[in-house]
């Protein structure tokens, strides 16, 4: 059984647009995503495409004009308020991708510290601070005194041996120096071999397979492709989705080439597969039918013509 | 003219020196890299470039002058996090509008979806805040972009995207590039020469 499962999970947005008038906007379309025990999994994708709104949804901090239905369901038990009260910050540990995530008016150190966390996760952190090469005094700042990327290894810290079983890494890594990055990676890597599930999300592609066991890719608001690291290589020949191939070959030690359009701002604007606007292997029937997530040479794929 | 920081220092109150005696020049059209560690400054070198902040010692020269008047600074920054560089009580139409209006065809260049405009900061993506204000901050009088970790928290083909489009109006109108960047990769890329910080 998967630590942590959600069921087709769709997150709307409900807006007031003139006067009293309402309008929905959904931004995430039944998702299905889980992770077990002791695995990393990387979650890569465009920007905007529900990543975040995502690690949102399993920490219950979603803003108040949002609706979610579907499911999520932790060590079998779904994963509601009550259920919620018990583990954040505890057993769930979220890194968060900003900064203005903290409280600006109390010291850093002070934020880290949770009620669940003894001498032994108070000395782990120092050791941390110290391998980030944070300083003693750091702990003695308030967040707006950090830099950007002081702030993320800061951030990165909230997470803690003995106690965490589920991280959610919102973006924990963009702005840091190459070593840090490094030292990040190891973290997350130490807290999985103690049996902890990271939940990776990401941009940096080239850090995320350092790590990660699986890599689940996203594009608006649907989980497009859950492929095996290695399957990240040369042209990305391997890869299944033309989406992935396509992000593969952006990255600047790749081509640096992108292709052209973004993606649907409303996935209820498109009947068919949700990237065919902008597929190279693009096909008639794409136009209408809307993929369902199926198995390729062992992974995930939603599309038609993905082999 | 070149944008020149002269023998430039800084530190936070009583702090040690981020940085001093750092001269740096900039010319019309060109992409220059800034590479270094975290907390070594690269974002305080950034802010006294683009009129943020005075320097403690030394000086910023832009086209002989010292001091700028007039109401938008040729100078521009585009920052790490920007979230925290819009008005979040703002709808982002008043926000991309607050220098300039930008036209058609640069929002469509940026990706930038119409009705994004009509939306609060907390109902967008930090890849499209950073588009918004990508777009704030090209001008007509902008004549210098310190693009501070512009894309990092963008994906890779909206990454590339959006480098093509701004190194084609950097070229275009001969604007001087500074970025700043943690990324090796990119940074060989895009850049003609690169700075190292530390």
């Amino acid at each position: 059984m998967p630590l942590l499962e959600v069921n087709k999970l769709s997150i709307s947005f409900v807006q007031y647009v003139k006067g009293s008038v309402q309008q929905r906007i959904t931004v995430v379309d039944e998702l299905d995503f889980a992770i077990n025990e002791g695995e990393i999994v990387a979650v890569v994708g465009a920007s905007g495409s529900g990543k975040s709104l995502l690690a949102h949804a399993i920490m219950g901090i979603l803003p108040k004009n949002v609706e979610t239905t579907g499911s999520i369901l932790y060590g079998g038990e779904l994963l509601d308020e009550k259920l919620l009260r018990r583990h954040r910050g505890r057993e769930i540990a979220l890194v968060p991708q900003s900064i203005s995530f903290l409280d600006p008016l109390m010291r850093v150190g002070k934020q880290l510290h949770t009620r669940a966390d003894g001498e032994v996760q108070d000395k782990e952190r120092d050791s941390l601070f110290e391998r980030f090469q944070l300083g003693k005094h750091v702990a003695r700042l308030f967040p707006f005194q950090l830099s950007g990327g002081m702030a993320r290894k800061v951030l990165v810290s909230t997470a803690a041996l003995g106690r965490t079983r589920l991280i959610i890494a919102d973006e924990p890594t963009p702005g840091m120096h190459p070593d840090d990055v490094a030292e990040a990676l190891g973290r997350f890597k130490q807290l999985a071999e103690g049996g902890c599930a990271v939940l990776f999300i990401t941009h940096d592609i080239e850090a995320a397979l350092r790590i990660a066991d699986k890599v689940a890719v996203f594009y608006a608001g649907e989980a497009i492709e859950l492929a095996a690291a290695d399957d990240f290589k040369g042209q990305g020949e391997r890869l299944r989705h033309p989406y992935t191939k396509a992000l593969w070959r952006a990255l600047p030690q790749n081509g640096f080439e992108p292709i052209t359009g973004t993606q649907p701002a409303r996935s209820s604007d498109v009947q068919g597969c949700l990237f065919a606007a902008r597929c190279s292997s693009y096909a008639e029937d794409c136009k209408t039918k809307r993929p369902e997530s199926r198995e390729v040479r062992g992974g995930m794929v939603r599309c038609l013509h993905a082999t | 003219m070149p944008l020149e920081g002269s023998q430039l220092g800084w530190r936070y109150a009583d702090g040690p020196w981020l940085f001093n005696d750092f001269s740096i020049a900039l010319n019309p059209g060109e992409v220059v890299g800034l590479v270094g560690p975290s907390g070594s400054g690269k974002t305080s070198l950034g802010r006294l470039l683009s009129g943020y902040m005075k320097p403690i010692t030394g000086k910023v020269i832009l086209s002989g002058d010292e001091l700028h008047k007039g109401s938008c600074h040729p100078v521009q920054m585009i920052f790490q996090h920007p979230e925290r560089a819009v008005n979040p009580r703002w709808r982002l139409s008043k926000t991309v509008t607050e220098g300039w209006s930008p036209d058609e065809a640069l929002l469509e260049a940026l990706g930038i979806q119409k009705h994004w405009l009509q939306r609060y900061p907390n109902e967008l993506s930090g890849g499209e805040l950073q588009r918004c204000c990508i777009a704030r901050a090209l001008g007509p009088e902008t004549k210098f972009l310190i693009a501070d970790e512009m894309t990092t928290m963008l994906d890779a083909i909206t990454q590339a995207q959006i480098w093509h489009t701004m190194l084609d109006i950097v070229h275009t109108r001969q604007i001087g590039l500074l970025v700043i960047s943690h990324d090796h990769a990119l940074v060989n890329k895009i850049c003609g020469r690169t700075v190292n910080f530390a």
